[in-house]
């Protein structure tokens, strides 16, 4: 489990994140949603480590992440998969030696044993003949499934995808949504995944966090979004504007 | 205030390298591709660039020392000297830092503007070091062996170029080049290449590991990397040469 507490976080003298606190479980997709500039990006830079909280705590099965010593971060990283917006393949590697890095880096498996492993993630995200391919010669949804392969090549525990639909036909982003959603299940991984996609939201947002102005105004579940969009109407607003 | 902010950085960067290895066989295999990279990939432009500096050197010298109270072979010695002491080390790393130092900034600056570092870290792995370390220590082995070869090459110049157009023969240039060879002169040389190559390598990676915005400013990191380490090598090589030959 991942627990937010009091996450505050600003640039100069402006205040993106204000006291966020928040409970992510295993199993079922964390969605964080909210418009462009809103602080979800912040904050999903926070909870892997990429940027420092001025204040508050991330518990990662009750880790405080933001005061351990380097050394035991990294320990806490090697649990963590990211999907990147844009998805940050290493260029110069094919599919298969992208999928193999972290196992080359951190796993004390052989060669055979990596080489049935990478076979298995990317047959795991339907791109089994594509391991010898380049990120250049490959569309922008077989970019993200590799980027899902890489990331649960280590038997991870915490995934975190940042706008995983951006730049995706409908029916890729669908694709891409039953990917993360059937992977979270089935590995019992704690999952957040960040975007302003409504149509993500309604699919797999079973826990979804509203983030307005770096504050969070609503949290629920996609059975309750609709209503809850008529009570606050930061929300009802967003959702009117995604489905414009 | 941004000299000592970008100095302070660049310290910092530096100490941050210094790490253990997540995996040792694929930081040897790194540093492996990088020697290749800055080394082998390097040799055809030294190698012209030596032969034709050295070829330069020797009419220029022959034109200005044409008295018959100078014996010729005296040619040979300022030629060799000359290319010990200041033009195989200098030119050919002011040669490098556009060369090598473009590449390994545009190298790391794209790795920045795509999110690459960025995964490097969220996987565990110290990227700085992951990145700059191979790139630094494959330096330090290539470049030294480089400027070796240049200087080969440039007193090969040299002597062909004398040969050519009829300034002395070949032996006579030789006889000139052994009567003042000491070791000092080449620890002179190699001094300077292992200061030039850790530049080189260390400035070129940190304007690229602190490149910010897109493709623009990816070009401005392999400009700054390719300025700052030519101005770095001339301000080093004054130094060098006033510590290690203050007469």
């Amino acid at each position: 489990m991942l627990e937010l507490q009091n996450i505050n976080k600003s640039f100069d003298d402006k205040q993106v994140l204000f006291d966020i606190n928040a409970k992510f479980e295993p199993g079922v997709p964390n969605l964080i949603i909210g418009a462009s500039g809103g602080g979800k990006s912040v904050l999903l830079k926070c909870m892997v480590g990429l940027m420092k909280p001025e204040k508050g705590n991330i518990l990662y099965d009750g880790r405080d992440f933001v005061h351990l010593e380097y050394e035991q971060v990294k320990e806490i990283r090697r649990e963590i998969g990211m999907l990147f917006q844009g998805t940050a393949l290493f260029d110069s590697l094919t599919v298969a030696e992208n999928v193999k890095f972290p196992l080359k880096m951190f796993s004390k498996m052989n060669d055979s044993e990596i080489k049935d492993r990478v076979n298995f993630c990317l047959e795991r995200v339907q791109l089994g003949g594509a391991g010898e391919k380049y990120p250049a010669e490959i569309s922008g949804g077989m970019k993200k499934r590799v980027g899902i392969a890489r990331a649960i090549a280590m038997n991870i525990k915490y995934l975190f995808c940042d706008e995983p639909n951006s730049g995706l036909d409908p029916i890729t982003s669908r694709v891409i949504d039953d990917l993360l959603l059937d992977i979270t299940a089935e590995y019992g991984i704690t999952t957040m995944i960040i975007s302003h996609d409504m149509k993500t939201a309604f699919d797999i947002g079973d826990k979804i966090l509203f983030l307005y102005e770096g504050k969070i105004r609503w949290q629920g579940s996609k059975n309750e979004i609709h209503s809850a969009g008529k009570e606050i109407k930061e929300l009802g607003a967003f959702i009117a504007s995604s489905q414009i | 205030m941004k000299f000592f902010f970008e100095l302070g950085r660049y310290l910092l960067f530096l100490r941050s390298m210094f790490f253990k290895p997540e995996r040792l066989s694929v930081f040897v295999e790194r540093t492996l591709h990088e020697m290749n990279n800055i080394g082998v990939g390097s040799l055809p432009i030294v190698a012209i660039i030596s032969i034709f500096v050295g070829a330069v050197t020797t009419v220029q010298t022959a034109y200005q020392l044409i008295s018959p109270f100078i014996p010729v072979k005296i040619i040979g010695t300022i030629v060799s000297d000359s290319s010990l002491l200041e033009l195989a080390p200098t030119i050919t790393c002011l040669v490098l830092a556009g060369k090598v130092g473009a590449n390994i900034a545009s190298e790391v600056g794209n790795m920045r503007v795509t999110e690459q570092i960025d995964a490097l870290e969220v996987m565990g792995i110290n990227s700085s070091g992951y990145l700059g370390l191979p790139k630094i220590i494959a330096g330090l082995i290539m470049i030294p062996c480089l400027i070796i070869f240049a200087n080969f090459l440039l007193i090969s110049g040299g002597i062909l170029a004398a040969q050519l157009t009829g300034i002395m023969p070949p032996n006579e240039f030789i006889q000139g080049a052994r009567d003042t060879f000491t070791f000092f002169t080449l620890s002179v040389s190699m001094t300077k290449a292992f200061v030039f190559a850790l530049i080189i390598t260390s400035v070129s990676t940190y304007e690229g590991y602190y490149a910010d915005g897109g493709a623009l400013e990816v070009g401005e990191a392999g400009t700054r990397a390719v300025t700052r380490s030519c101005i770095f090598i001339l301000f080093f090589d004054f130094i060098i040469a006033k510590l290690m030959l203050n007469a």
